[in-house]
């Protein structure tokens, strides 16, 4: 187990290593720099800023520089906000988006379990209509105009919920709907022609022939084989979780990460975009490995590791 | 002897996007205690439905047990609730299925699926109920059962597995054992030690057991009397030596005659030509009719009467009709 996880951690480290690369390259070739703008700034000032953010060097040594930063842990000041370091940056906006993407995630994949087992149980019954029609609206209607037709409706026409921020529970509301709705559709979905599948297999019938309670075989002997898929595309759901969190922050005003990525990247703050790409993409990874190590504990026929001759 | 089971006129079909499949169509079996009765006959012939049948295991919709009575120690299983049912399910009748490769739960361990058949029907602790699993695989011929009760299944072997299947099924001490093609996945040299696991069991337990094959072998080497299938009804019933010596039914020995037998060298098999009625339309006369190499008119129109050759020697079939011998002794 430790041979493997080691393994693991190196290969994590690889691929945040090429991800932070092309960052880097593609950054760069953006059009555009942090003290481009419509103002024009005296010559000398400019040039002394860039001197100051190492931008007058060599791309090289900008690289290197860039990758010491990962290494180090320590991306600098923001070059737009100079007060603030982009460490500190993350440090606020972090908690905000891991509460935010926590929810999604927990409610997407509670509702999404429960609503396509349900929908298996009453196999093309009105419940399974149902359940369905969710799914599929859940799954074409795209996250910011989900957000936009709830902050209309629920907001402004009814005024039950807060519009924007996240200063209390109410506040949390509408963004973690309009996030969770489309990893709840495809969970659902997911889960319910898998629940379908199990529920035909041979060791449900030898359950009911044990004398087992409905439930029971539900719970214990399907389910658990039936999420099996599930646990499968979490990881992607992850990632789309993570990538809706820009949209939707943005909409909703949230002071989270995302806040931070898009508007680094909107005025070519590079340590910023540096910053949150590489925290962004760590996490990714760290979260996809964790995936895995819960696949190996749910079906114990995936061995993470060769067990010493047996 | 007591009379353990009665199937008596069981109807069940099954509802398809092509209209209904007639599966069983009016089965009369009985059995009594301590025996194996064998259900034989080819694929799709109901065998199997009339087996799930007892325990209600039909998955309903779409099939359906549509009329007859299934009298299991004097109480009627389909007249019972599914909670009456869940309670014999795994006590009284327990069931073995064909293929062990997947009739265990793949993320559970042995153990786990060992016990809760028991922990379900008896208040019984943890320990107990473990100690009770480990002697059941000691039962039926598992090593290290402490050890072999914490893996899972993917860590046996087939017919490791069908041990383990078997000892779930008896864990609760069932008095009637269901084994629908219980060797039929295995190897031949599997099969022959299963086989002799059943005769052993029968003997220690006195379990009633119906054993449910096309393998004529299987039955010839442990069941008591045999049941012949064919296009959901029951055809002919007889002891082991009625059916296997003095066959009636053509089909029976039909049956017969396309197995292979060591003791007849160098003689041809001879299978049965064409194949078993479609029952969403099952013919109004006998269903064999069309396949019968003695077919008569009257069986293509009419379904046989019922005729009793000995107590325990039953068969459907018009050659039995007074008429029909005198046609054959004087034809042949």
């Amino acid at each position: 187990m430790a041979k493997y996880i080691l393994k693991r951690f190196i290969y994590m480290i690889v691929t945040v290593f090429i991800i932070a690369t092309l960052t880097f390259f593609l950054m760069n070739l953006l059009p555009g720099s942090p003290f481009n703008e419509e103002r024009t700034t005296n010559e000398a000032v400019q040039r002394n800023l860039e001197a100051h953010y190492h931008l007058d060097e060599p791309l090289v040594v900008q690289y290197a520089l860039y990758l010491k930063s990962i290494v180090t842990l320590d991306f600098g000041p923001s070059i737009k906000q100079p007060t603030e370091t982009v460490n500190t940056l993350l440090g606020r906006g972090f908690p905000i988006s891991a509460e935010l993407g926590i929810w999604t995630i927990l409610i997407a994949l509670i509702s999404g379990v429960a609503l396509g087992v349900f929908a298996a149980l009453k196999h093309n019954g009105v419940i399974d209509y149902i359940a369905m029609t969710i799914a599929v609206l859940g799954i074409s209607i795209p996250n910011f105009v989900l957000a936009t037709l709830l902050i209309q409706q629920l907001a402004v026409n009814l005024g039950v919920l807060p519009a924007a921020t996240w200063s209390s529970p109410q506040h949390m509301v509408l963004p973690i709907i309009a996030l969770a709705t489309g990893p709840m559709a495809i969970i659902a979905r997911l889960t319910r022609s898998s629940m379908l599948e199990t529920l035909t297999q041979d060791y449900i019938k030898t359950a009911r022939a044990k004398g087992l309670s409905p439930a029971k075989i539900i719970v214990k002997h399907a389910l658990k084989n039936a999420l099996m898929p599930v646990v499968t595309i979490l990881g992607t759901l992850l990632a789309g979780v993570l990538t809706g969190t820009f949209v939707i922050e943005k909409i909703f005003a949230i002071p989270g990460m995302g806040k931070y990525f898009v508007e680094g990247i909107n005025q070519r703050d590079y340590p910023v975009i540096m910053g949150t790409t590489v925290f962004y993409s760590a996490f990714l990874v760290l979260m996809l490995f964790l995936v895995d190590i819960a696949y190996g504990i749910l079906d114990p026929r995936i061995k993470l590791h060769k067990e010493g001759g047996k | 002897m007591e009379k353990i089971l009665d199937i008596r006129d069981l109807h069940v079909s099954f509802k398809t996007f092509g209209g209904e499949v007639q599966a069983v169509r009016g089965v009369n079996l009985e059995l009594y205690r301590g025996e194996t009765l064998a259900i034989v006959g080819e694929s799709g012939c109901g065998k199997s439905v009339t087996a799930n049948s007892i325990m209600r295991l039909i998955p309903t919709p779409p099939g359906e047990i549509k009329d007859g009575s299934i009298l299991f120690k004097g109480r009627d299983m389909t007249q019972l609730s599914d909670k009456e049912v869940r309670k014999i399910r795994g006590v009284d009748i327990s069931m073995i299925f064909q293929d062990p490769m997947t009739a265990l739960n793949p993320t559970l361990t042995v153990g786990d699926q060992l016990t809760e058949g028991l922990r379900q029907h008896r208040s019984i602790s943890r320990k107990e109920a473990d100690k009770q699993a480990m002697e059941m695989l000691t039962l039926v011929g598992i090593p290290n059962p402490i050890e072999r009760m914490k893996q899972y299944p993917h860590e046996f072997s087939g017919g490791m597995r069908q041990r383990i299947v078997i000892a779930m099924a008896l864990i609760c001490d069932p008095e009637l054992l269901i084994a629908d093609e219980p060797t039929t996945a295995l190897d031949v040299t599997i099969q022959a030690q299963i086989l002799q696991l059943f005769q052993k069991i029968q003997k220690q337990t006195g379990v009633s057991i119906i054993l449910i094959t096309h393998d004529l072998g299987v039955v010839a080497k442990i069941a008591n009397r045999i049941a012949v299938m064919y296009a959901g009804k029951v055809i002919e019933t007889g002891t082991r030596k009625e059916i296997f010596y003095t066959p009636q039914h053509p089909y029976t020995r039909g049956l017969l005659h396309s197995v292979p037998r060591l003791d007849q060298k160098g003689e041809k098999l001879i299978p049965i030509d064409g194949t078993p009625p479609d029952l969403f339309s099952p013919p109004e006369g006998c269903p064999f009719a069309a396949r019968c190499p003695m077919a008569m008119e009257v069986c293509t129109k009419v379904y046989p009467f019922h005729s009793e050759l000995s107590r325990t020697h039953d068969v459907d079939c018009w050659l039995q009709d007074e008429r029909a011998k005198k046609y054959m002794a004087s034809t042949y």
